[in-house]
């Protein structure tokens, strides 16, 4: 049996891998068709710092901190940015409360990077690491970018490897590993001078210890007064996925802007996922621009989720984590950025304060809320919303 | 899957066969750089506020299980 499982694991990673190759290989051979066209430089952003409080508060989480950005030009052709992230977690989610109790961590994330333009080429490297009591994760990204056929097209490339070390709090002895292979492409297109487009295709490709250590499934068993018994979550060791997203920014006659994108995702576990984003920027007068945004996202759940086995050890792989059900969310959105007058600015850089607030809601077809008072298995299905803000200042410089 | 190796295997030979036969495109870009003043505008920029969309791709990565094609580089997540 387990032969049969190894079996099946490396024909999806070597189909997963001849899957990039091939997309690859479209990818490196458009590059050249588009190389002789070329009549404008590539420039790098301008330089920049952004301060941002962040909060998440819904479902029984409340995730907040500060983030701060920077990007700088060393010279004309060699940029170099910085980004600092911080999560401070209390969670009581419903994970938690039915089989654990409440707990609060944090979470920091650090990344430093360096761009280098070379004629209309952009590469990009950066590493990264996050770190919490329970998890270790550094990662080392590699982007490069080029303009062609008359600066109308951009084509970008790019692989990140990450390498993660996870703990579980309260158990020294437990110690696993994994390890997370990204490789994209993408095309970027002007095709009207108000409209242009573009491509991003991405596969990601997952191996060793995917398991949350925390999470259990749960089952019938009638040897117990509850009728209910309580296992650790079992994942496949290796996860391939592959997403396209497909994007649009239409410019309207009254300087407004429209943005569209639609993103297909499927992978190894026989999930499938779909999003679909539209939003719309509308600046009033020189100094307000409003942002509305709606997104729609709905997924089907992997082939080993269950709300609630029949017994014990039912199957190979068995998980209950909700994040693997089949479920649905909307999120609606709203955000306004103030351009701060020239009288206030410091050292006349140009500076701006945002406010964006974002309210999901997470609707479960399959996930039943435990802690509800109902009959095992009958309970009403889970549903939660949750409120997440952004408040930032920009410092252009 | 064999759709896909298909469909992937049909357009490798089209655009092998674009590179050798059609070398010299008769196609030029259509739209001059003197009229990209409006796709240049700040309101244009999907990544205007760079720092809200890395921590929009973090609740998304976070809550749900798609991932990729979003423009950030992947990571631990802080969602156990």
């Amino acid at each position: 049996m387990a032969l049969m499982e190894r079996v099946e694991v490396d024909v999806a990673v070597i189909k997963s891998a001849i899957l990039i190759s091939q997309r690859l290989l479209l990818v490196s051979t458009l590059l050249p068709l588009f190389l002789h066209h070329s009549i404008q430089a590539a420039v790098l952003a301008t330089d920049r710092v952004d301060v941002l409080y962040h909060s998440y508060d819904g479902g029984g989480m409340k995730i907040d901190g500060p983030a701060v950005l920077l990007r700088k030009k060393a010279t004309e052709s060699v940029a170099i940015s910085a980004y600092y992230y911080v999560d401070t977690i209390s969670s009581a989610s419903v994970d938690v409360l039915s089989t654990a109790s409440p707990y609060s961590e944090e979470r920091q994330e650090g990344q430093l990077g360096v761009e280098y333009l070379h004629d209309k080429t952009i590469m990009a490297l950066s590493v990264k690491q996050s770190d919490e009591d329970d998890y270790l994760s550094n990662s080392v990204n590699f982007n490069i970018s080029h303009d062609t056929f008359g600066d109308l097209t951009n084509l970008s490339l790019g692989f990140a490897y990450s390498d993660n070390d996870i703990m579980r709090n309260g158990d020294d002895l437990f110690q696993e590993h994994s390890q997370q292979y990204r490789i994209r492409a993408g095309i970027s297109q002007i095709l009207t001078k108000n409209l242009s487009i573009n491509l991003n295709v991405e596969s990601v490709a997952d191996e060793g210890y995917l398991n949350n250590p925390y999470r259990t499934v749960r089952y019938l068993d009638a040897s117990i007064p509850s009728g209910v018994g309580y296992q650790s979550e079992v994942y496949p060791n290796t996860r391939n996925s592959f997403s396209t997203k497909l994007s649009a920014s239409y410019y309207l006659p009254y300087r407004a802007a429209l943005f569209l994108h639609y993103r297909y995702f499927t992978d190894s576990w026989q999930i499938d996922a779909s999003d679909v984003e539209l939003s719309y920027r509308h600046p009033i007068a020189k100094s307000v621009e409003l942002e509305f945004k709606v997104r729609y996202y709905q997924q089907t759940q992997a082939s080993f989720y269950s709300d609630l086995f029949p017994h014990q050890n039912a199957q190979n792989f068995m998980a209950r984590d909700k994040e693997l059900s089949d479920f649905n969310d909307l999120t609606l959105g709203v955000g306004v950025t103030y351009l701060i007058p020239q009288k206030y600015a410091i050292s006349d850089w140009r500076s701006e304060i945002s406010l964006q607030w974002d309210h999901i809601t997470f609707n479960y077809n399959n996930f039943r809320d435990p802690t509800a008072d109902a009959a095992l298995g009958e309970e009403p299905l889970y549903g939660f919303s949750t409120d997440v803000i952004r408040a930032f200042i920009s410092v252009y410089f | 899957m064999i759709s896909r190796l298909a469909l992937a295997r049909v357009l490798l030979a089209f655009i092998l066969l674009n590179v050798g036969g059609c070398a010299q495109l008769p196609i030029e870009p259509w739209v001059k750089p003197y009229e990209r003043q409006n796709l240049a505008d700040p309101i244009m920029q999907t990544n205007r506020h760079p720092i809200a969309n890395m921590h929009v791709a973090h609740v998304y990565e976070a809550r749900e299980s798609s991932r990729g094609s979003d423009g950030t580089g992947g990571g631990g997540c802080g969602c156990n």
